[in-house]
């Protein structure tokens, strides 16, 4: 896959010259990138109907395409042809300009996570960092569209939704720095490549644990769907949109959850080292597509088995468990590395 | 011009029309988003100085979580906008002062590190590593005195605004834990008719 990309890198910058190849391939590159990321969202979609249908015992989407597959295409065709309906009374640019504020910082993640050592878009030397900031943007797009609506369910919604984002990105966030201790680096290609040994979920598997359910936390999934709320909230945050500027909202949280899988597997799964070394034959690619698979199949699985959580133990399980937990975890994790490596030592 | 310049001028120029919008935004919501527009782009500002854990750490604390903060007390609160424009005006003059302080301050500053800019002698490959050991080495006392005041004052806040209400019904989760069915259910007969 590298190898095939140089090849068309040389290509290219005898063709065009390097000043406006350069910039050329840096257009490339990112549709290489996000045509992948864009279809799994797609097809995580399907995956979800599926997979929830099969665990309660019903076929799911079977009518468009064979086994149901161009469904995905079906429903995106109907949003674009839908009439977007603007509110009367809504703040106009900051009502269609919400949905967007969701979907890009879902995508702008997708630039520092690597898929093998060279396969990455920009390896800087704080991509942790970066995932972490920039994912804290998300929460723009909910509180905006909750503003910008001019309804009570929407607000109430965003208010919500906010609230818990905001809350649960901590816990994220120190889940990851017994990580980042663990390695002395804050880029993911490093991160990666410190578990050959063992996988970072041998020795901080109650970090992963929170670590995954912070995420699904700060998706907004089941059972944490709380913004969403139907019975409520009639829908949240996006109560007022239509169309394709309520698709976008969707596809930030499928983009999202497609990016925190990958993640989880690249932070806590040993990426895309095998299993067994005996299993090196099988590159690296697959066994990180199918370490994320599994995590995204476990966001549906849990969507299909759990009932929803009350807003107060939502913020409960937040604040008051996870938080001291995950402290605790940094402050052991430093304490072992300082006796058995003396970090920072002289 | 180099395609870093074309860059810096580009956030520069968003910085500062963001940082007017701030202040000259109609409704205080579209103030607070131009404050965090301004505050991405000073990220980006940053990260072209090669500073890009400071950059990241903008975005998390200003705009992750001060900015959103903001955001929710200006969209709770009720303001008239239109009084709140009329009466700006008359702080205008006050304004000037405080600009033009800052000002002279940032001018004296600039005298005295003529074009070196602030280095510490950080090299810049790896700035987490230095902030780093610059805190937790050179600066730890400051640096500790800096998060026990902000300790204090988080504290401080909770204390003052946390009252205990009679009436409202709390949750303790471990009573609701510890409770068993002896404490809890009691089975009785009735006999017909006489239950009441």
């Amino acid at each position: 896959m590298a190898e095939i990309l140089n090849m068309v890198h040389e290509l290219g910058e005898g063709l065009f010259g390097p000043l406006l190849w350069s910039l050329v391939w840096v257009v490339i590159k990112v549709v290489l990138l996000l045509a992948p990321v864009l279809f799994m969202v797609t097809y995580i979609t399907l995956a979800e109907r599926k997979v929830i249908g099969a665990m309660q015992v019903r076929p799911g989407p079977n009518r468009v395409g064979f086994f149901g597959v161009l469904q995905p295409l079906a429903d995106a065709v109907k949003l674009i042809f839908k009439e977007t309906i603007l509110p009367e009374k809504a703040d106009k640019s900051l009502f269609l300009l919400a949905p967007l504020l969701t979907l890009v910082p879902a995508l702008l993640s997708w630039a520092v996570v690597p898929f093998s050592p060279e396969l990455i878009l920009a390896d800087v030397n704080v991509g942790i960092l970066y995932i972490l900031a920039i994912s804290s943007l998300g929460a723009y797009g909910i509180i905006i569209s909750g503003w910008a609506s001019n309804s009570r369910y929407a607000f109430l919604g965003s208010m919500r939704s906010v609230a818990q984002m905001v809350s649960y990105e901590v816990s994220m966030g120190f889940t990851l720095i017994p990580v980042i201790l663990i390695t002395g680096s804050l880029s993911l290609v490093d991160v990666v490549e410190q578990q050959k040994d063992w996988w970072n979920i041998i020795p901080l598997a109650p970090m992963f644990f929170i670590y995954f359910i912070s995420v699904v936390a700060e998706t907004n999934r089941s059972p944490f769907d709380l913004p969403e709320a139907e019975p409520e909230l009639v829908a949240g945050f996006f109560t007022e949109y239509s169309a394709m500027s309520s698709g976008l909202f969707f596809m930030g949280e499928y983009a999202n959850i497609v990016l925190v899988s990958f993640l989880g597997a690249l932070v806590f799964l040993g990426g895309w080292l095998p299993p067994l070394s005996i299993l090196d034959f099988i590159p690296g690619i697959i066994w990180l597509g199918l370490k994320a698979g599994f995590l995204m199949f476990v966001f549906l699985w849990i969507r299909a088995t759990f009932p929803r959580y009350r807003y107060d133990q939502l913020m409960r399980l937040g604040w008051k468990v996870f938080l001291p937990v995950s402290l605790f975890w940094i402050f052991l994790t430093g304490l072992v590395l300082q006796l058995t490596r003396g970090i920072g030592g002289e | 011009m180099m395609v870093a310049d074309v860059i810096f001028y580009l956030f520069a120029t968003v910085t500062v029309l963001s940082a007017l919008g701030v202040v000259g935004a109609r409704n205080p919501v579209h103030s607070v988003l131009f404050l965090v527009l301004a505050f991405f782009s000073t990220a980006g500002l940053f990260v072209l100085m090669g500073a890009e854990f400071l950059a990241a750490i903008l975005v998390m604390v200003y705009m992750g979580a001060v900015a959103i903060l903001f955001l929710f007390v200006v969209m709770m609160l009720d303001v008239d906008f239109s009084m709140l424009r009329r009466e700006s005006v008359r702080y205008l003059p006050m304004g000037f002062v405080v600009g033009a302080v800052m000002l002279a301050e940032l001018g004296l500053m600039m005298a005295h590190h003529p074009g070196e800019g602030l280095h510490l002698g950080l090299d810049n490959t790896d700035n987490t590593l230095a902030i780093g050991q610059a805190l937790y080495t050179r600066f730890l006392y400051p640096f500790e005195v800096a998060s026990l005041i902000l300790l204090v004052a988080l504290i401080g806040a909770v204390a003052l605004t946390h009252r205990e209400r009679k009436r409202v019904h709390r949750q303790d989760i471990s009573t609701q834990l510890a409770r068993t069915k002896e404490d809890a259910v009691e089975l009785r007969k009735v006999a017909s008719g006489e239950g009441a």
